[in-house]
């Protein structure tokens, strides 16, 4: 209930939300039609980027109108706007066991995850510039890094810490690669998006404390679907993962060394460059709320689920489920088929209706396939990832999933089949 | 592209293995993977395959078919615009089998 909080202008589109009457959720389209023939019901299988929960939707529109102005202005409007982004980050920091100050809103969650690796390392610039993140990081982790190591014609300033079959990072590789003289910052997951695998954070922190170098933790996936992560220096969120819209949120705990060299002290506590359009926030925040109190609730539904996904998976011909099956994100499923293209089966799903993702290269611009799985020593080809909607965008993902499990093995044969692979 | 050329036989693994190698340079994945899979099938006598392929995701996906078919990966030799995969068959894996 972030927009109430100005009596004056705000219509409340979220009170009438919150009651008995379910707004569409627009993760579905209508399952019937009157006229015309009945097209095969939507079943979102692919929530990473949305869609938005029903209420920060109406939220979003309701701010829309009483937050838009830029709320570094001393007109009405834009102080209205100011104690609203002000309002939204309480909520957050409240949310994640923060104070207000350590929250910064970024344009997105890859860019906030850019920038706190950027600043801690600016920070520490005089004592070296080496990065330490587990190979299955986010690219907006390692692309950087990489391109960083690459300028100063130096390999060692990214260290890439292998994983285990599971996604887990190594331990053992993780502290060795800490020791190293001139390492300045840290990064880790809290878990895999792609994969759904937990990284140990509290083993992880360990090492980094005991060398003083500080540990970005990029919870991307799993805020607002998994236990809020409590190891760390640097906190790294889009809203996208708990219903709410692009939006990066960067967290810096109070007495980290953290430093940005194009900071403007005005702008987001010196760690952005723009004030974030404030309905963005408030949406992000208003997401926040509605899904905390069923948290819990929906992490079981949700948890539930992807075990049926897995069973149903693991029992097609050469299939791999990836991810440790039980230490992981509740809604984040992916497996590989052997002699399948990635392409024609995320096709052959969406023709029935399903919407997944894939990890698997020539399903995008890049022949590169999915890092993640490379690192794992996963199959590549014939991926199918699915990441489950909360309950409240979608309502039928109970049912949607009972679909996909059967119409799992009968896809994936068919697309076998075409390639001439059925008997291999 | 079906270079499919039994060459010398494997002279470690005993004298009924010959080696193949098996062109799929320019084909992207699964197909490399998927004509590996299916010379294995077809050439029960094979001890040896050897694959040129210029698809990344080979070398990922050739360790990854062999740890699931329990056959075994030797190396990947970079050899310029190519990588040369070589695989150990294993001739006891029933197809289907983890």
């Amino acid at each position: 209930m972030v927009v109430s909080h100005d009596p004056g202008t705000n219509p409340r589109p979220d009170a009438a939300a919150s009651s008995a009457a379910p707004l569409p959720t627009s993760g579905t389209t209508p399952r019937t039609r009157v006229d015309g023939p009945v097209p095969a019901p939507r079943r979102l299988l692919d929530a990473a980027a949305g869609p938005l929960h029903p209420v920060a939707r109406e939220t979003l529109r309701a701010a829309v109108e009483v937050g838009w102005s830029d709320p570094d202005r001393l007109h009405t409007e834009g102080r209205r706007a100011r104690a609203l982004l002000d309002r939204a980050r309480e909520v957050l920091a409240s949310g994640l066991g923060v104070r207000p100050a350590e929250v910064s809103f970024l344009p997105s969650g890859p860019a906030a995850l850019a920038r706190a690796v950027d600043g801690v390392a600016y920070a520490a610039r005089r004592r070296g510039a080496r990065t330490v993140a587990s190979a299955v990081e986010h690219s907006a982790v390692l692309v950087p890094g990489r391109a960083r190591a690459a300028a100063a014609d130096d390999a060692t300033l990214l260290a890439e810490v292998p994983v285990d079959r599971w996604g887990r990072v190594e331990l053992d590789a993780w502290r060795e690669a800490l020791a190293v003289p001139g390492t300045v910052v840290a990064a880790l997951q809290s878990a895999n998006g792609e994969v759904g695998t937990r990284q140990p954070l509290a083993e992880a922190y360990e090492p980094c404390a005991a060398h003083g170098i500080p540990l970005v933790v990029d919870a991307m996936a799993s805020l607002g679907r998994d236990v809020v992560p409590t190891d760390w220096d640097v906190l790294v969120g889009d809203a996208r993962s708990w219903g709410g819209p692009p939006l990066g949120v960067l967290v810096v705990r109070e007495g980290v060394r953290w430093q940005w060299d194009r900071s403007r002290p005005d702008v987001e506590h010196g760690r952005a460059d723009v004030t974030p359009w404030v309905p963005l926030a408030l949406s992000a925040a208003e997401a926040w709320q509605q899904t905390s109190s069923t948290r819990s609730a929906d992490a079981r539904t949700t948890h539930a689920l992807v075990d049926s996904i897995r069973a149903a998976a693991a029992d097609v011909p050469d299939t791999e489920v990836v991810g440790d099956p039980d230490d992981r994100l509740p809604h984040v499923v992916t497996f590989s088929s052997l002699y399948v293209d990635g392409e024609a089966v995320v096709g052959a799903f969406d023709r029935a209706g399903f919407a997944v993702a894939s990890g698997s290269a020539c399903t995008s611009s890049t022949l590169e396939p999915s890092h993640v799985l490379a690192a794992m020593g996963a199959l590549t080809h014939g991926n199918v990832r699915v990441t489950l909607p909360l309950p409240a965008v979608s309502p039928t993902v109970g049912e949607d999933v009972t679909a996909f499990t059967r119409a799992l093995g009968p896809t994936v044969a068919g697309v076998r089949a075409e390639l001439g692979a059925a008997a291999l | 592209m079906s270079a499919v050329s039994p060459e010398s036989p494997g002279s470690r693994e005993g004298p009924a293995s010959p080696e193949a190698v098996l062109d799929a340079r320019g084909e992207r994945c699964p197909l490399p993977v998927i004509r590996l899979a299916r010379l294995v099938h077809e050439r029960p006598d094979v001890g040896r395959v050897v694959l040129l392929a210029t698809d990344p995701a080979a070398a990922h996906d050739v360790p990854a078919w062999c740890r699931m078919r329990g056959h075994h990966y030797v190396e990947a030799r970079p050899h310029g615009d190519h990588t040369a995969y070589v695989v150990e068959v294993r001739p006891s894996t029933p197809a289907g089998a983890h």
